[in-house]
């Protein structure tokens, strides 16, 4: 088996005609973390979205495909089905569907009839899952998301990445609201999705996250692309001295885009 | 200005029909009375739905049906809805207003309880179907009223005893084909401290001519008296529906429950209207609709205090796609003296196309001082990073909005009080959504 590879070049994504990515490029295997750090206002959680497909981004121009595949070709449902995930930093609610309904739903969409997951397995896997994340069981029939508090929305996108076992994850600001036992707890189930077959973007301000999973590499959006690359060392000089070392080796005034 | 609509039933017909099926002398004068009345009042007119071109008087009166008394003799869809014949315990059949299968268990007729057809009551309870008959909804309220008491050809009559629990639901299927005019009647007594559980379904077989249908149900609940009613009207969309329910919650403490699936696919004018007197007594309402095609559906749901301490309850959500139209009115009406009264209610409309048309207007008209109430309406769209969200997992775009639609209607549905009901809407909304 090959391993998954998401590869995105030059791209240009716009949100209600103002420019946000500005030529965004990045290669990420299966096997890889790679962390994107930056800033507020750099970018980053629009990069998450258009590659999602997100209907209020529009890809101007540029190119990102999955696994050899144009992504922008691919509805959103397509992207997921071929093994793309987004931990959202803003998941929406959806009332009057459980939580176990809607991921057992999930788990079956690229399922064939008669290859369904069945309760049985569903059950086992949830409660293992839910073990590792220190859930507790009432998550599982609270309707999808409605009156979670901010720390519960990530682990549910969390408990939801590792039910459905995708092969690249994009994790959008999952660290953000939750305290540091909650950090090492999402982290544990991250880890344990670490293989060749998985490939994972973390986008995060700080580099708090990156102390429990250890990226492979690092790299800097500032202004709607990536302005510095390293490996792991990079995320803790950042954490160290703050971005503003960056912003002068590169003559960089305004880091943010898109702001008025 | 009016034009004038005539129904093609004429005193004569009426008068040797009464004969015919040996009604005693008072319901031949009454229909006789209401039908002079239906020549000349006006159609009911819900708020924000005009309905002076529906039809409601081209059918005709012949139900070219026999009546059957065998289990395997009904359709496919009635025994689908009724489940196999040795698990029916209390259960009419009709079809065009006539009797197609009857079965009661005996503790029933032990229990003093009695559950009937219209005709058989009007032979052998003339007393009980006089004193209640029309009581609760009146001939003279408008058109549709007084034809249905001219004309009424079909339903059944059920009557609890006081401090009687019915503890098996008691069923009745109508099914309805061609252009026969079906005018169904439900009256349905339970007396103080007696429980029971009525389900109806309606359902339509055969061609699709054009046809009327215009339903009565007259629900009197004595004291400390528990009633859940449950309906599932599910008429095809050639047939115009005039359907009028009323709860008459009369005795202390008497509880009301209303679990109403609204699923016709024809034109629909519905008034769902409880009424509560005894004091510290509670009317819960319920109803789901599915708009679809070009219908166009009114729903108005009123709930009116007149007693201390009542509780009243609407609850309303409703789905429209294609080009369905939709009104849902929701009234909470407390009267002077009905102190400590609460009223609230909640009307949602979801619509799936660009075409189609929600309305929710909840009303609540307060005429005491020491009282609580509340209202809830939204109408709207499916929200598109709702959509987002569940197509990131993986979901089609189709299972998603399935998945959203089937949440909206949860609260509702889910929340019914009884389960044969629920498990058939779950079904009915599968089918009608997709």
């Amino acid at each position: 088996m090959t391993k998954p590879s998401l590869n995105v070049k030059d791209l240009h994504v716009s949100i209600e005609d103002k420019e946000i990515l500005k030529g965004f490029g990045i290669d990420v295997k299966g096997g890889e973390i790679h962390a994107i750090m930056g800033p507020n206002g750099t970018g980053k959680s629009t990069l998450a979205s258009a590659l999602m497909g997100h209907p209020n981004y529009e890809v101007t121009s540029g190119e990102a495909t999955f696994n050899g595949d144009d992504l922008f070709e691919m509805e959103v449902d397509e992207r997921a089905r071929a093994g793309l995930f987004l931990a959202m930093q803003y998941p929406s609610e959806v009332s009057g569907v459980t939580n176990a309904d809607f991921i057992r739903s999930a788990m079956n969409a690229d399922r064939e009839e008669g290859d369904q997951v069945s309760l049985m397995q569903f059950i086992r896997k949830i409660d293992e899952k839910m073990g590792t994340l220190e859930i507790d069981q009432s998550f599982q029939h609270r309707y999808l998301n409605e009156g979670f508090s901010g720390g519960e929305k990530k682990r549910n996108e969390i408990l939801q990445l590792l039910m459905l076992e995708p092969k690249m994850a994009i994790l959008d600001e999952i660290d953000s609201g939750l305290d540091i036992d909650a950090l090492k707890v999402v982290a544990k189930g991250i880890n344990q999705l670490r293989t060749d077959d998985f490939g994972c973007m973390i986008i995060t301000h700080y580099q708090r996250l990156l102390n429990y999973i250890e990226p492979d590499y690092v790299h800097v959006m500032m202004q709607g692309r990536i302005v510095k690359s390293g490996g792991p060392e990079l995320a803790q000089k950042l954490e160290e001295q703050g971005y503003d070392w960056i912003k002068e080796e590169l003559g960089i005034e305004d880091e943010t885009v898109g702001q008025e | 200005m009016t034009t004038e609509v005539t129904f093609p039933v004429q005193q004569q017909e009426l008068q040797s029909f009464s004969k015919d099926r040996r009604e005693p002398q008072w319901f031949t004068d009454q229909r006789l009375k209401a039908l002079d009345q239906a020549e000349h009042l006006e159609l009911p007119n819900p708020d924000k739905t005009k309905i002076t071109k529906w039809n409601f008087t081209s059918f005709t009166f012949d139900p070219e049906t026999e009546a059957t008394a065998s289990y395997n003799e009904l359709s496919d869809a009635v025994r689908t809805l009724v489940g196999e014949e040795n698990k029916v315990e209390n259960l009419i059949t009709q079809k065009n207003g006539i009797t197609t299968y009857a079965a009661a268990k005996a503790e029933l007729k032990d229990k003093g309880v009695i559950f009937t057809d219209i005709q058989t009551a009007l032979e052998e309870h003339s007393d009980l179907m006089e004193k209640y008959f029309m009581q609760a909804v009146t001939a003279d309220e408008n058109k549709l009223t007084a034809a249905h008491a001219a004309m009424v050809n079909g339903g059944v009559f059920i009557y609890v005893p006081a401090g009687v629990k019915v503890e098996a639901p008691l069923q009745a299927v109508y099914a309805h084909e061609g252009n026969f005019g079906l005018f169904n009647h439900v009256l349905m007594i339970v007396e103080d401290q007696a429980e029971a559980t009525y389900i109806e379904n309606y359902l339509s077989e055969g061609s699709g001519d054009q046809a009327t249908v215009n339903i009565v149900a007259e629900v009197v609940l004595g004291r400390e008296a528990k009633v859940n009613f449950g309906s599932v009207d599910n008429f095809a969309d050639s047939v115009t529906t005039y359907v009028n329910r009323r709860g008459q919650v009369n005795g202390e403490d008497a509880e009301l429950y209303w679990s109403l699936g609204m699923m016709n696919d024809g034109n629909t004018v519905s008034d769902n209207t409880t009424y509560l007197h005894g004091q510290g007594s509670h009317a819960d309402t319920k109803s789901v609709s599915i708009g679809r095609g070009s219908q166009v559906q009114n729903f108005t749901t009123n709930v009116i205090h007149f007693g201390k301490d009542t509780d009243g309850q609407i609850l309303k959500h409703g789905v429209m796609r294609d080009r369905a139209t939709s009104i849902f009115n929701g009234i909470s009406k407390i009267e002077k003296g009905a102190t400590k009264a609460n009223g609230e209610q909640t009307e949602r409309v979801l619509m799936l196309s660009e075409r189609a048309r929600g309305d929710a207007n909840p009303i609540l008209l307060i005429d005491e001082d020491d009282v609580t109430a509340g209202h809830a309406a939204s109408v709207g769209r499916i929200d598109p990073l709702q959509m987002f969200y569940l197509m990131s997992r993986g979901l089609s775009r189709l299972e998603s909005e399935r998945l959203i639609i089937h949440g909206f209607l949860e609260p509702v549905v889910g929340a019914l009080a009884i389960d044969s009901v629920k498990e058939q809407l779950y079904d009915l909304i599968e089918r009608k959504v997709y």
